[in-house]
């Protein structure tokens, strides 16, 4: 068994002058206060990468950094679903008795810690080095080729796609911490620039600065009771020439195999977080997950199933399209938003009943996924 | 294993593709094996050029100056008539379903492969 402590978030936006390991201490500080814990009690360390400082060793360069000696700790790299690959493995990790606390942590300052265009190249080298990048993809058309075989697939138009993030955007209008805060209209994103068709700018995400951090622990340190239920992972493919058909992405893999180690059905979620860099993404993985029938998700949205009141709140913080992308970091988001609802913390944002939960994530081009499903213990 | 022929990654006017001796499967990602069986006597074929449109995206914001002097330029997947799929450039009123056949163009100082629709 395996409990989820402790949880921190900065602002995601600008922050001018912060470094990729501020923004990481920043957020572990606040996850292991969070947790009640002393930083010595912290004898795991799991981290994601950076882009804009690449380092071979970067769990030690940050432990030393933060001033922790853990007994167990490197870095994780699987893209999008580093996040929720590192709380899989913490979870395995406490689980087998190796470590007791392992703090979990992402935090980039992408945004002004080096150009847009350095970021949108970084990121296409997702593709294949001799077969992909010379012909000038960039990961909105990675994702924009997705996007318009699954729109021809299953009749879903631009503004079905225009709707989920325009959902982001009302999300993140109730927290402090996004980057945006102005309200869209599906008109709003229709009239946005176009990036890589049929994607516009308000269908990506933004590129951000940001930390997130969480703990994992073997037993609970305080009264909330957040527990791992069950978690699993499926890798089909990396380059989206070699993916298999869209019938056979690796979502619904993983999250069958997540359900059968969680024992619980899609019925029994309350809410779900579920990544959202573009908002083809978040209409896919939705319907992968089977939180909605194959070409309906936007209709749901339409509906309020997925608002904050509705029968199943999703990314209450606003997601990556909304909170934010800072890189690892900005998938944790939406575990630390899950943690908050399910511990009755968040605020003005805060839902009926979060007692479990669905988080997915997904690197590369719905290359590797990772499901998990957290329950609340009293 | 033959020689790697010439082919569009290395700045020929081919597409190029491994096709394996011992159980037929195809593979385009060149690889000194084939991905399905592990048999290292993959036959390199040239292919015809011709297949069908999979997936298009229209990239209007290019990340170089290199590839931001090209904008728009239609990224494409092609399913091959011999069965495997490649990533191109395309014609930019291409549709999914499409017949299309292969050309070659300049991109970014490179030799990259251009759909257009098959007489």
């Amino acid at each position: 068994m395996s409990f989820i402590t402790g949880v921190g978030l900065t602002s995601y936006g600008k922050h001018e002058g912060s470094s990729s390991l501020d923004l990481m201490s920043q957020a572990a500080q606040l996850a292991i206060s969070d947790a009640g814990l002393k930083r010595s009690e912290i004898d795991g360390v799991l981290c994601g990468y950076s882009t804009v400082s690449p380092h071979i060793m970067l769990a030690t360069v940050f432990a030393e950094h933060f001033g922790i000696k853990p007994s167990y700790a490197h870095a994780v790299q699987v893209g999008g679903a580093t996040g929720l690959a590192m709380t899989m493995l913490a979870h395995h990790l406490v689980e087998a008795g190796i470590v007791k606390h392992v703090l979990v942590v992402g935090g980039e300052n992408r945004l002004t810690g080096q150009s847009r265009d350095a970021s949108i190249l970084a990121l296409a080298q997702v593709g294949h080095p001799d077969y992909e990048v010379p012909l000038g993809p960039t990961i909105p058309a990675y994702y924009g080729l997705v996007a318009s075989r699954y729109m021809h697939e299953y009749g879903v138009t631009q503004e079905d796609l225009a709707e989920f993030a325009v959902l982001m955007r009302s999300h993140a209008l109730t927290h402090p911490g996004a980057q945006f805060h102005d309200a869209i209209s599906v008109t709003d994103v229709m009239a946005s620039k176009p990036v890589a068709m049929p994607l516009k700018l308000l269908d990506c995400c933004p590129v951000s600065d940001g930390g997130a951090a969480f703990v994992i622990s073997r037993e609970r340190t305080g009264e909330a009771g957040v527990r791992v239920r069950g978690c699993a992972q499926a890798h089909t493919h990396q380059h989206i020439t070699a993916a298999p058909a869209l019938s056979e992405f690796g979502a619904e893999i993983s999250v069958a195999k997540a359900k059968q180690a969680a024992g619980v059905a899609i019925s029994d979620v309350r809410y779900a977080a579920v990544y959202d860099s573009f908002t083809i993404t978040l209409a896919m993985l939705l319907e992968d997950l089977g939180l909605a029938g194959r070409g309906e998700a936007a209709a749901r949205v339409r509906a309020g199933h997925f608002s904050r009141d509705g029968a199943m709140p999703l990314n209450t913080h606003g997601g990556l399209l909304s909170y934010g992308h800072c890189g690892v970091g900005g998938a944790m988001a939406h575990l630390v938003e899950t943690h908050l609802q399910m511990t009755g913390r968040a605020g003005n944002r805060q839902v009926r009943d979060a007692s479990v939960a669905l988080l997915h994530g997904d690197g590369g081009v719905l290359s590797s996924h990772v499901s998990m499903f957290l329950e609340q213990v009293r | 294993m033959s020689e790697k022929p010439a082919d569009w990654t290395t700045g020929a006017e081919a597409i190029v593709y491994q096709c394996c001796a011992a159980c037929g499967g195809l593979q385009y990602f060149r690889r000194s094996f084939c991905v399905s069986c592990g048999a290292q006597n993959s036959v390199e074929k040239r292919a015809s050029g011709a297949g069908t449109v999979y997936a298009t995206s229209l990239v209007c914001r290019a990340a170089t100056p290199e590839t931001r002097a090209h904008v728009p330029y239609n990224v494409v997947l092609v399913d091959t008539f011999e069965g495997f799929r490649m990533m191109a450039h395309g014609d930019i009123d291409l549709c999914i379903g499409d017949k299309v056949t292969a050309r070659f163009v300049p991109f970014a100082g490179r030799l990259v492969p251009h759909f257009e629709k098959a007489e």
